[in-house]
């Protein structure tokens, strides 16, 4: 508390300072007559800018060097090199711009600063110079666009066919992961079969779902495309996975899509970076209460052998967890609930 | 001057609005008017008609909202940069909120929430619109005062309404909204799935709709009064353009913002009268959520974007104005390119209803409706690049004279210039993929509206406190502003593009759980420090303000810029009606400095024999 106190007692010393010294740079100046006072204060403001030009140049360059290894500059995934080479495309063209207008700007204010005998000069307007301003960044811009719609559609366009399918579902605060099974096929959900112990409401009606396999983590496999079925069961979540630039939002009622290809496993990256604890980590990226920051999901990027002995190991859901428990005769319930309305809808709608 | 001041007719636009009136003889005359009405200090000062008085209220409004905005991201910048490190005087302050000195998460959402609606909205779209629409456009039209005094008064109360609604939801037991400014549902439509999504998204949502309201009363009344009460001589290729910009400001937000009240009201009835415009299939907190099923939460945005980007220009544009109106005067030269000027602002303004789902390119929306919008969305980057091209080119072979105001419009073009580029990597879908809801998205619209948008303003309050208050605010002061900001606002938002290149997310409590986010603890102490600085900076300059209403230097001479524009021809203190006599008659635009050895030429000055006139 003291230290608070002791603080603010400085703060408010500093202020009081600094006032007390504006206002007699007020009066000097009145005393000496505002023409002077301005125009000091143009040559010291004018220098100041120059100064921060320069010393903001310097800090500009030290930091990009700084930062470089903490930023992901190179994606663990095909599309994500696509949109690193994009990436660089764009911080080519935009930094010519950014360097040649900035330094433009400072450059001008400080030798166009008021001096006793400089004179404006009557100059108005230029059409011929705003066309070209104008045409040229709109051919850049159009580049630009170009590049990005096409690889926009790839990415967002049909997954290739030896796809493998992960479903991932969002809720408050953590994700579930559903896997296929042997059969390659992941099993229908309705929403009406959520409860505690079936998570993300898999139908067990349909034969497909009868061998799909919940995890705790997302493993895929090297080299092998895999298209993320993207659920929530209560707000919009997002699915972010920053190495393989991955980004998708969860909404409740509807399922989104993604699909990629990661390129190096986590064994791989840990000798990469030399770090042995690393991990590729999913993160939530569309605020979703309180607990959004801990929304963590790991992923496992593995060999297909790898992936093989481990999925092999894992065990049906609904063997492990419904098939002659409590929970099966509840779903039978609810199934038969859900196939009468259904059938009511299907009526209703017939007469309309 | 003669009597047979022909000026456009005007008609009472209301009951009781006594600004324009017709005498005995049915005639319409100009004159002052403090002689015929008697005023009280209710009606003088509190509910006041007049655009001056309503100009200032926004203004104080404003910085108390912008005092409130700013200690709000002090505090979360705290958790920020030095994360599980107790403060003792935070429990003190805030109970609750902070227990053992560490804010808790559900106060974090809080603050973001609130610091985005309060310095979005409340400051730089009421306060920058609010307060210098009201100075400005009637002086710079010359006019007597708005279209219709009445609605202007009211739109200020409508604001001061919902400034109290937003404040009073601090003090609920659950707190105020913490739902993200953006609020979207179900987040914000289901009332359990956030401490915050409780009472005080109730109050959010019914005080954005007072807020509304002041903003189409407002609205309405600056496009009447440009349209309608311009003086004569005054066509619009004459009008500066602080006037043109506050003009598509306005229509812009006459357009978008029933959007928005439609999105909250829609957003209500979810909430409190069981329907589902944005709920289906929810499950959460253990159990179904019953009697809400149908909806679609992708409504909401594309509701809320339709208002929210635009809201975007609505902010931005009043800045490109009285950053144009600063340069030109200060650099004693003409605006470069005038016409470009007002048509890069025309497309912007019909381009920015046409972007919005730019927001939401990671929705699961149709691809090929997104490439659309990423198409559209940097094109106007091609209007926004002509306009700093122009500014630079005003500079050119300039004369510049740097008071505050000057500063500001200067470190505006520079931060526009960083912050505009890149949302040419966020506009351009495939790349938004990585960079959506990382600190990326902060560095640039902070840049872009936080600081640019900030820094117009605040070289309009420079600029414009003569005229506002007869005084001067201290140049020291104003300097010692200017260089903290500018030096502190690169500090704090530049590192944010490279988190966001990293990966890290927004909207972030802790990064503790993340070995992917969590390598950036010392730059994170650093933009604390500097936001605390910056803050520091603001605090000096509010004093100065105070301050300078009372005791600054007065003004001796009534155009101390020694401008063009209409505003600086009334006396000192401007009463009811601005001009004592006729309002004056306009010959020419606003931009003639340095003409033929003139150093300005205001607008109330004929053309002389033989002087080259342009197009204006």
């Amino acid at each position: 508390m003291s230290t608070t106190l002791l603080v603010v007692i400085a703060l408010v010393l500093f202020v009081i300072v600094i006032f007390q010294l504006a206002r007699t740079t007020e009066y000097v100046a009145m005393l000496r007559g505002e023409e002077k006072a301005q125009l000091d204060a143009d040559k010291v403001n004018a220098r100041l800018f120059l100064v921060f030009m320069i010393g903001g140049g310097i800090a500009l360059v030290w930091s990009l060097v700084h930062y470089e290894p903490y930023m992901i500059l190179h994606a663990s995934s095909v599309h994500g090199q696509w949109l690193d080479s994009m990436f660089n495309i764009t911080l080519f063209f935009t930094g010519i711009v950014f360097i040649i207008t900035q330094v433009m700007l400072f450059y001008f204010v400080w030798k166009y600063k008021h001096t006793k005998d400089r004179k404006a000069l009557y100059y108005p307007e230029n059409n011929k110079l705003e066309m070209w301003w104008t045409v040229i960044p709109a051919i850049v811009l159009t580049a630009l666009v170009i590049i990005g719609i096409y690889r926009w559609f790839q990415i967002t366009g049909p997954e290739p066919a030896d796809s493998m399918v992960v479903e991932i579902t969002g809720q408050q605060f953590a994700w579930n992961y559903r896997y296929p099974g042997p059969d390659g096929k992941l099993g229908n959900h309705e929403y009406e079969y959520i409860d505690a112990i079936n998570k993300v409401g898999i139908d067990f009606n349909d034969p497909a779902a009868k061998d799909d396999f919940m995890g705790s983590e997302m493993h895929l496999v090297v080299n092998k495309p895999v298209l993320l079925r993207i659920r929530s069961k209560d707000v919009i979540h997002d699915v972010g996975i920053p190495w393989f630039r991955v980004k998708m939002d969860a909404v409740p009622g509807l399922t989104t899509r993604f699909w990629f290809i990661p390129t190096v496993t986590t064994a791989d990256m840990r000798t990469k970076l030399n770090n042995p604890d690393f991990n590729y980590e999913i993160a939530c990226d569309q605020l979703c209460g309180k607990g959004h920051y801990g929304m963590k999901g790991l992923v496992i990027v593995q060999t297909q052998q790898e992936y093989d002995e481990w999925a092999s190991k894992q065990q049906s859901f609904y063997e492990t967890m419904v098939k002659g428990t409590d929970e099966e005769k509840r779903f039978a319930d609810l199934s038969a609930q859900l196939k009468t309305q259904k059938a009511a809808e299907a009526a209703k709608e017939h007469h309309e | 001057m003669s009597n047979e001041v022909s000026s456009p007719v005007v008609h009472p636009v209301f009951e009781g609005d006594e600004t324009h009136h017709q005498d005995s003889e049915g005639e319409l005359h100009d004159h002052g008017h403090a002689e015929h009405h008697k005023e009280y200090f209710f009606t003088k000062y509190i509910f006041s008609q007049d655009h001056k008085t309503i100009g200032k209220q926004f203004l104080f409004t404003g910085i108390f909202w912008a005092f409130v905005g700013g200690m709000l991201s002090v505090i979360f910048r705290l958790q920020l940069g030095f994360p599980n490190q107790s403060f003792p005087i935070l429990e003190t302050l805030f109970g609750k909120w902070a227990p053992g000195g560490i804010i808790s998460p559900e106060f974090y959402y809080m603050l973001v929430t609130m610091h985005g609606t309060i310095l979005v909205f409340f400051v730089l779209t009421a306060g920058l619109s609010g307060t210098f629409a009201n100075l400005l456009l009637p002086l710079q039209c010359g006019a007597r005062d708005m279209a219709s005094p009445f609605l202007n008064m009211l739109s200020y109360w409508f604001f001061f309404m919902a400034s109290c609604v937003m404040l009073t939801s601090f003090f609920l037991p659950s707190g105020a909204a913490d739902v993200g400014w953006t609020f979207y549902p179900p987040l914000s439509g289901v009332k359990e799935s956030a401490p915050g999504a409780g009472l005080g998204a109730d109050f959010w949502l019914v005080g954005m709709a007072l807020f509304i309201f002041s903003s189409l009363l407002g609205g309405l009344n600056y496009i009447t009064t440009v349209l309608n009460l311009r003086t004569k001589g005054m066509s619009m290729n004459r009008l500066p353009l602080t006037v043109w910009a506050l003009l598509i400001t306005a229509i812009l937000g006459l357009i978008s913002f029933p959007v928005l009240l439609g999105a909250a009201i829609l957003l209500l009835f979810d909430r409190n009268l069981g329907t589902s415009f944005y709920l289906d299939k929810i499950y959460i907190n253990g159990h179904p959520l019953e009697g809400h099923a149908g909806g679609n939460a992708i409504l909401y945005q594309h509701l809320f974007w339709f208002l929210g980007h635009p809201e975007v220009y609505i902010i931005i544009l009043p800045a490109f104005g009285l950053v144009s109106e600063v340069i030109a005067n200060n650099a004693r030269k003409p605006i470069f390119g005038y016409r470009a000027m007002i048509l890069s602002m025309l497309a912007i303004a019909i381009l920015a209803f046409v972007v919005w789902a730019h927001h939401m390119f990671v929705t699961g929306l149709n691809p090929f409706v997104a490439s659309v919008f990423v198409l559209l969305t940097l094109l106007v980057a091609v209007p926004s690049a002509v306009k700093v091209f122009n500014w630079i080119a005003t500079l050119w072979q300039g004369n510049i004279r740097f008071t505050p105001a000057m500063l500001f419009a200067i470190g505006f073009v520079s931060m526009f210039i960083s912050g505009g580029l890149t949302g040419i990597y966020l506009g351009n879908s495939a790349l938004d993929i990585q960079l959506h809801d990382t600190y990326f998205v902060i560095a640039h619209f902070h840049i872009v509206m936080g600081i640019s948008a900030f820094f117009g303003m605040l070289a309009g309050v420079y600029q414009w406190f003569p005229k506002m208050f007869g005084r001067f605010m201290n140049n020291t002061l104003g300097y010692i502003h200017f260089w903290i900001t500018f030096v502190g606002a690169y500090a704090i938002f530049w590192p944010m593009h490279y988190m966001g290149l990293a990966g890290v997310p927004r909207r972030y409590y802790s990064f503790d759980a993340f070995q992917s986010f969590n390598m950036f603890g010392d730059l994170n102490k650093f933009m604390t420090i500097a936001a605390m600085l910056v803050f520091f900076a603001q605090i000096l300059f509010i004093l100065n303000f105070v301050y300078s209403i009372f005791r600054g230097r007065k003004m001796t001479d009534p155009n101390p810029w020694k401008s063009n524009t209409l505003e600086w021809t009334t006396k000192i203190h401007p009463g009811h009606g601005n001009w004592d006599g006729p309002i004056p008659e306009v010959y020419r635009w606003p931009y003639d400095y340095s003409k033929n050895g003139d150093e300005f030429i205001p607008q109330t000055e004929p053309y002389r024999p033989g002087e080259e006139k342009l197009h204006h």
